[in-house]
């Protein structure tokens, strides 16, 4: 079996299962945010009292923190509430971070069990060896009733990954390139396996940027085939025991893919959809307005140590805004005292607080018509961060941090 | 179930749930006729001029593909959309459509069968689509028995209150 057919065998308490049938799962953890509020309320219109299991739902804010309108600050009221009623043990308000850097830091994402989240990129976790995905509100309200969930097995993507990244390269061109060979349906209903001698020299954050744009090809869920650096991660955070799930030697793939990165460029999605991918140098000297590193896919320590190498001394461009936002308030934390952060306020970036920032265009940093952002984030959709008529470069944390100081899209190894 | 039997209004491949639904507005989670004055408005706004309660969406592949907001399809049911037929759908957007109620159906070749505005009718049930003007008619994949019961409750919650023994009166 696959780590997907063995993790969903587990939790439906089967033997052996296949693609295509359909099981019903006990939930392990189950996720959600601001959007909490559109489930608590699915959850009182059920009738149900109490939740199935108040220490397996993680609360926490960070879509819109600080609110951002009146709105949100009565949804983040009425979700503290629903806390407090309903004893859920794990709730983490807006000091903390993006879920899918402050659940690997708790010790809540862990090898072997089954997440669900109402995040479509729940998929991250999956860096963990846990199964992991998004669920809507209403489904999330019906996890909360009754701790299961049904699923379709899903047919699984072998992904071999070979080869040492150029400088500057990293694991954020590699999940880009892939996108642009398989498509935005490549892997719809799918789950995806990485493996291979550069992911087992990959560090944790890096792989969490595979697991988390595997949902931008339609991945159910990703997995990072777990090894000791993972059991090491998880066991430095939690007590709680886990069951580790590998593939078997004859596990069964609908597609087996072999990558070697010793050439790989960087590389970029265009607008207005993630598989539009192109190297970095085809879009070279576009004029930039706004450059963003940070967000669920690259707002982790690494992320912010590359872009505080190449901004180190430099000057963002005049014309051009550059937003920070660490991905958590241990990665701020860490970066403080590293000073990457004195660099990037002597640069001239904008600071903001851990969490999603303007990536899902409800705030803090969204644009005008005709302008353009290069982002770390994952999704470019047509007017997700502000107008319709703006658009949305997607790069790694490097091409970025470069672009931002020369005003214009820039390989990250070209001299300024 | 009864047919379904609506005019076509028609899309590409690909729609994703920010076109659907902009993440402005995911602040808006009860009123139903808000979320459904904002169906596509960002980059479809003739949407919302030109379909009607009742339409039928038809698209092309990887319908609903993005983050999860239910908002997405959410609205296409306070609008009124009676059903989204596409050559596929991405799953999460499929999964919250069956859990409020809204007829989803995966119909491998429907983009050739109807153009925009034609008339369309729908057997859930068996699982077929009919162009009503040319007579037409293709499969869809069936539902299976456990979906097709959520949809029939009118969606997630009404089913789990029939499962769990929920007294709503």
């Amino acid at each position: 079996m696959t780590i997907a057919e063995k993790i969903l065998a587990r939790a439906s308490e089967k033997k052996a299962v296949k693609p295509r049938e359909i099981v019903t799962a006990k939930i392990d953890v189950a996720m959600s945010h601001e959007n909490a509020d559109v489930v608590l309320r699915a959850f009182s219109e059920i009738g149900v009292e109490k939740v199935w299991n108040p220490e397996r739902i993680v609360l926490l804010f960070d879509h819109r923190i600080p609110a951002e309108s009146e709105k949100t600050a009565l949804t983040h009221q009425r979700i503290r509430k629903f806390v407090k009623e309903q004893h859920i043990k794990y709730f983490f308000d807006m000091k903390e971070g993006i879920c899918h850097q402050i659940l690997p830091e708790n010790g809540l994402s862990r090898p072997g069990d089954v997440m669900v989240g109402t995040d479509s990129h729940t998929t991250t976790h999956g860096a963990f060896g846990t199964f992991a995905t998004g669920i809507g509100a209403t489904e999330m309200a019906g996890v909360w009733a009754t701790g299961e969930l049904w699923f379709m097995v899903p047919e699984s993507i072998k992904i071999n990954i070979r080869g040492k990244f150029k400088r500057y390269v990293s694991a954020k061109d590699l999940i880009l390139s892939i996108i642009g060979r398989l498509g935005a349906a490549g892997a719809d209903y799918k789950a995806v396996e990485f493996c291979g001698e550069t992911i087992s020299s990959m560090s944790i954050a890096s792989r969490m940027v595979l697991t988390n744009l595997s949902m931008e090809m339609g991945a159910k869920v990703a997995f990072v085939v777990p090894d000791d650096k993972t059991i090491r991660y998880v066991k430095q955070r939690t007590d709680e025991g886990f069951v580790i799930c590998l593939p078997d030697k004859n596990a069964e793939y609908s597609q087996t893919i072999d990558i070697d990165v010793n050439d790989m460029k960087s590389m970029i999605a265009c607008p207005h959809a993630v598989d539009n991918v192109k190297p970095v140098r085809a879009v070279a000297g576009l004029k930039i307005d706004q450059a963003l590193i940070g967000s669920c896919t690259n707002g982790r320590l690494e992320d912010l140590e590359v872009a505080a190498e190449i901004l180190e001394g430099k000057s963002v461009h005049p014309d051009v805004r550059l937003l920070v936002i660490p991905a958590s308030r241990n990665v701020y934390l860490q970066a403080l005292k590293k000073g990457h952060i004195e660099t990037f306020v002597k640069a001239g970036a904008l600071i903001l607080n851990p969490g999603c920032g303007p990536c899902l265009g409800a705030h803090q940093g969204l644009m005008a018509p005709g302008e353009v952002c290069i982002s770390t984030t994952n999704r470019n959709f047509k007017g997700r961060m502000g107008s319709s008529e703006s658009s949305i470069y997607l790069a790694s944390p490097a091409t970025v941090a470069r672009s931002s100081i020369t005003g214009v899209i820039s390989e990250p190894q070209a001299a300024d | 179930m009864d047919l379904i039997k609506g005019r076509v209004y028609k899309f590409g491949d690909d729609i994703n749930t920010d076109v659907i639904y902009p993440g402005k507005y995911l602040s808006i989670t009860t009123d139903r006729e808000e979320m459904a004055r904002h169906c596509f408005e960002a980059v479809y706004p003739e949407f919302l001029k030109n379909a009607r309660p009742g339409d039928v969406i038809i698209a092309g592949k990887n319908f609903g593909c993005g983050s999860s907001r239910e908002q997405a399809a959410a609205c296409l049911k306070h609008f009124g959309i009676s059903a989204v037929v596409a050559e596929s759908f991405a799953r999460i957007f499929y999964r919250n459509a069956i859990n409020l109620g809204l007829p989803v159906l995966v119909a491998s070749g429907i983009r050739d069968l109807v153009e925009h505005a034609d008339a369309v009718e729908i057997d859930i049930e068996q699982g077929s689509i009919t162009n009503v003007k040319t007579g037409e008619n293709i499969p869809s994949t069936k539902l299976p028995g456990f979906i097709l019961e959520i949809i029939n409750d009118g969606g997630l919650i009404k089913h789990l209150q029939k499962r769990l023994s929920i007294s709503t009166t």
